[in-house]
């Protein structure tokens, strides 16, 4: 892995967004569970090669809403378009946008019936068709880049929660997606393991990559954040980039929590 | 890694007896009460046993099943034929024995001695001399299979388990015959089929058919179709509110009105239908449990990775689902093995209905006892062994374990 600064709160230069066409497109997103109105229209634009974190109180929606990206949820009004192709019913956009993102769970959700290794190469070979040794190879350097090469016989089950977060970044990768979402990816981590799992994060966000993250971690926000959006109740209050949010939050609702989560 | 600790702080386990007086003392005997209900039980189970004993080893005759060993075994299969079904035991002992070989790699003495077992009936006196050779033909393929497959280790898992799988169509065609083989088997209609060969191959089907269509019902039933929900739900509930017995008549009645009169349906396969689309209802729910059971974030992860919602069942969610129900699935396997019985009931001579006949007979009217707890040992045989089996699997495949 490429030398990573090991200070989080080190704010990064080297930030510009590209200025093409958004390879994310979310206007006007409704979505109701049942009666309860969880996302109250999303507005958002994402550019190639951003990071963009999001965060904001428990049940605010904001799996919700990276949810309906690759349409693990569906939304019932509004418009979302991911590399171009619209979200609808149609089965053939829904798959074709599921092999331009990855995602990455708050609890992993490998393949525990699976070694390592076939947890990556599940997909390449099922669904973009790849060669065995091909895929095989492709997932031996994704596991080199999230630095776990010598577990790729073992099992899910055998490894540590660090471990399995970081094979789910492999995995979600092997398929080569145009963008990765994140959900709150290192919430159910030890303390000790959270920094393993953001360093390759980082790694991964300096590549370019196009990055939706839900997390509270502030440190790595300030580090590799293009924008930040702060989600309550199914709305978004207030985004702007994270020097905007850590010193000039404009709305009380974004000050308040900030100040919970920053100190404790 | 290195320890700050000192190796002589890491102490054994205390010690306990192993002596079997320090069990009995540890279990039997420790109080006085102990003591007393042990000698209790004692007494009431000699009671209950020594007039079994008595009759057992005194009056008991056996000569009814001596001579009727040929039919308990196979029924009327033609004896020019009977090869061929030696021809599926020595299969199933080469299987057995290069499964054991592969997989039950810890304890070889044991799998030795289950291998060598057929050797012990050759001491049996009143064996042809044909028998005996063949039962020690079967050890030997059993024990050089057993080698074999200890010798090649784990490179002949995939192996065996396609044996495995080919094994039963294959035992079907062998001991049925006919078409491509009538030379060298001609067939052999289901009419002579009978003894324990029978039970055995209608558990077989059973066991083939009611796998698939339990599968696809218990996927039927979750299904966001309408249409295949309530065909499942239908089926399952109708079948399992219907005890077996009387499926096994409704079938030998009712399949005749689906054919063209004058077409004659073949008894055997009336049963084998009415057993498979009962034990599918049955599966169909244990599989159900089992895929309820797997958590929604292995469908998410399986589709957020764009795999089809085909390709996410057979490769995602049915393997783990099908490996949490294996005890289930095999103690349903062995409840089915015990029910062929029931098919006594509609006239097939299997194993039990082969009994009533030969018991029907005059002269061996009086042997009841003898034949029931013989072939009730046999039933016990097998059951358990498929008992001992699926728990040997179950450890295997850590079932239980994530
Ligand atoms: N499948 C569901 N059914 C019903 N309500 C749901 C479901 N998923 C989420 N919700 C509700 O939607 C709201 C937003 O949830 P979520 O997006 O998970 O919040 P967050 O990720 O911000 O904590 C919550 O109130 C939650 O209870
Ligand atoms: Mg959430």
């Amino acid at each position: 892995m490429e030398n990573v600064t090991h200070d989080l709160a080190n704010n990064v230069a080297n930030k510009e967004t590209t200025a093409n066409h958004p390879i994310i497109i979310a206007r006007d997103v409704h979505k109701w569970f049942g009666h309860f109105h969880a996302l109250r229209g999303i507005n958002m634009e994402v550019h190639k090669g951003e990071v963009v974190v999001i965060f904001g109180p428990s049940g605010s929606g904001k799996s919700t809403f990276i949810r309906t990206l690759n349409r693990l949820e569906e939304h019932q009004r509004g418009q979302i378009i991911v590399d171009g192709i619209e979200l609808s019913h149609d089965v053939r956009n829904i798959e074709r946008v599921r092999m331009e993102t990855g995602m990455v769970f708050q609890s992993f959700n490998l393949f525990p019936h699976l070694t390592v290794l076939q947890n990556i190469t599940l997909a390449p070979l099922w669904v973009r068709k790849w060669k065995k040794e091909q895929a095989e190879e492709i997932a031996m350097q994704l596991l080199e880049r999230v630095g776990i090469p010598e577990q790729a016989h073992k099992f899910p089950g055998q490894l540590s929660g660090g471990q399995q977060q970081r094979v789910a970044i492999a995995r979600a990768l092997a398929m080569q997606p145009k963008i990765m979402l994140f959900d709150e990816p290192t919430s159910a981590l030890d303390p000790e393991m959270i920094k393993e799992v953001l360093d390759v994060m980082i790694e991964l966000a300096r590549s370019g990559m196009t990055m939706l993250v839900v997390t509270h971690e502030m440190g790595f926000a300030k580090a590799v954040a293009h924008r930040m959006y702060f989600f309550d109740s199914g709305q978004i209050v207030e985004s702007g980039t994270p020097d905007e949010i850590f010193t000039h939050p404009k709305e009380e609702r974004t000050k308040l929590f900030l100040s919970q989560i920053l100190t404790h | 890694m290195t320890t700050t600790y000192s190796k002589a702080n890491i102490l054994p386990p205390p010690s306990e007896s192993s002596t079997l007086w320090g069990w009995a003392r540890k279990n039997l005997f420790k109080t006085w009460y102990d003591t007393l209900l042990t000698f209790f039980i004692l007494g009431v189970l000699y009671a209950l046993i020594r007039p079994f004993i008595a009759w057992a080893i005194g009056k008991a005759q056996w000569e009814v099943v001596q001579v009727n060993f040929r039919l308990l075994m196979v029924g009327q299969y033609p004896a020019a034929e009977t090869w061929r079904a030696w021809l599926c035991l020595y299969l199933l002992a080469g299987i057995l024995g290069l499964s054991l070989g592969v997989w039950a790699r810890q304890k070889p003495w044991l799998s030795a001695i289950l291998l060598l077992s057929p050797v012990l009936l050759v001491f049996y006196p009143d064996l042809s001399s044909e028998a005996r050779n063949r039962l020690l033909g079967l050890a030997l393929t059993a024990l050089l299979a057993f080698a074999f497959g200890r010798w090649r280790g784990a490179r002949l898992g995939r192996a065996a388990v396609i044996l495995w799988v080919l094994y039963f169509p294959a035992v079907l065609i062998i001991i049925r015959g006919g078409g491509l083989l009538e030379n060298l088997a001609p067939a052999v209609p289901t009419s002579l089929w009978g003894g324990l060969m029978l039970t055995f191959l209608l558990t077989v089907v059973g066991i083939l058919f009611s796998f698939p269509l339990g599968v696809l019902l218990a996927l039927g039933r979750r299904s966001s179709l309408p249409a295949a929900r309530w065909v499942s739900i239908t089926y399952i509930e109708v079948i399992r509110g219907v005890p077996l017995v009387t499926i096994l008549f409704m079938s030998s009645v009712m399949v005749p009105l689906f054919l063209p009169s004058g077409v004659r349906p073949d008894r055997v396969l009336r049963a084998m239908i009415g057993i498979t689309l009962f034990t599918a209802a049955y599966l169909a729910e244990n599989v159900r449990g089992g895929l309820q059971a797997i958590p929604r974030g292995q469908f998410e992860a399986a589709h957020a990775l764009g795999l089809s919602g085909f390709h996410t069942m057979a490769l995602i969610i049915l393997p783990q689902a099908l490996r949490t129900v294996i005890p289930v699935i095999m103690g349903l396997f062995i409840a089915l093995f015990k029910d062929t019985s029931l098919v006594a009931t509609i006239g097939l001579l299997e194993l039990l209905g082969i009994s009533r006949s030969i018991l029907a007979q005059p002269q061996y009217v009086s042997f009841q006892r003898e034949v029931y707890l013989f072939i009730s040992l046999i039933y016990w045989i097998f059951s358990y062994g498929m008992s001992y089996a699926s728990r040997r699997l179950e450890t295997r495949l850590g079932v239980g374990e994530r």
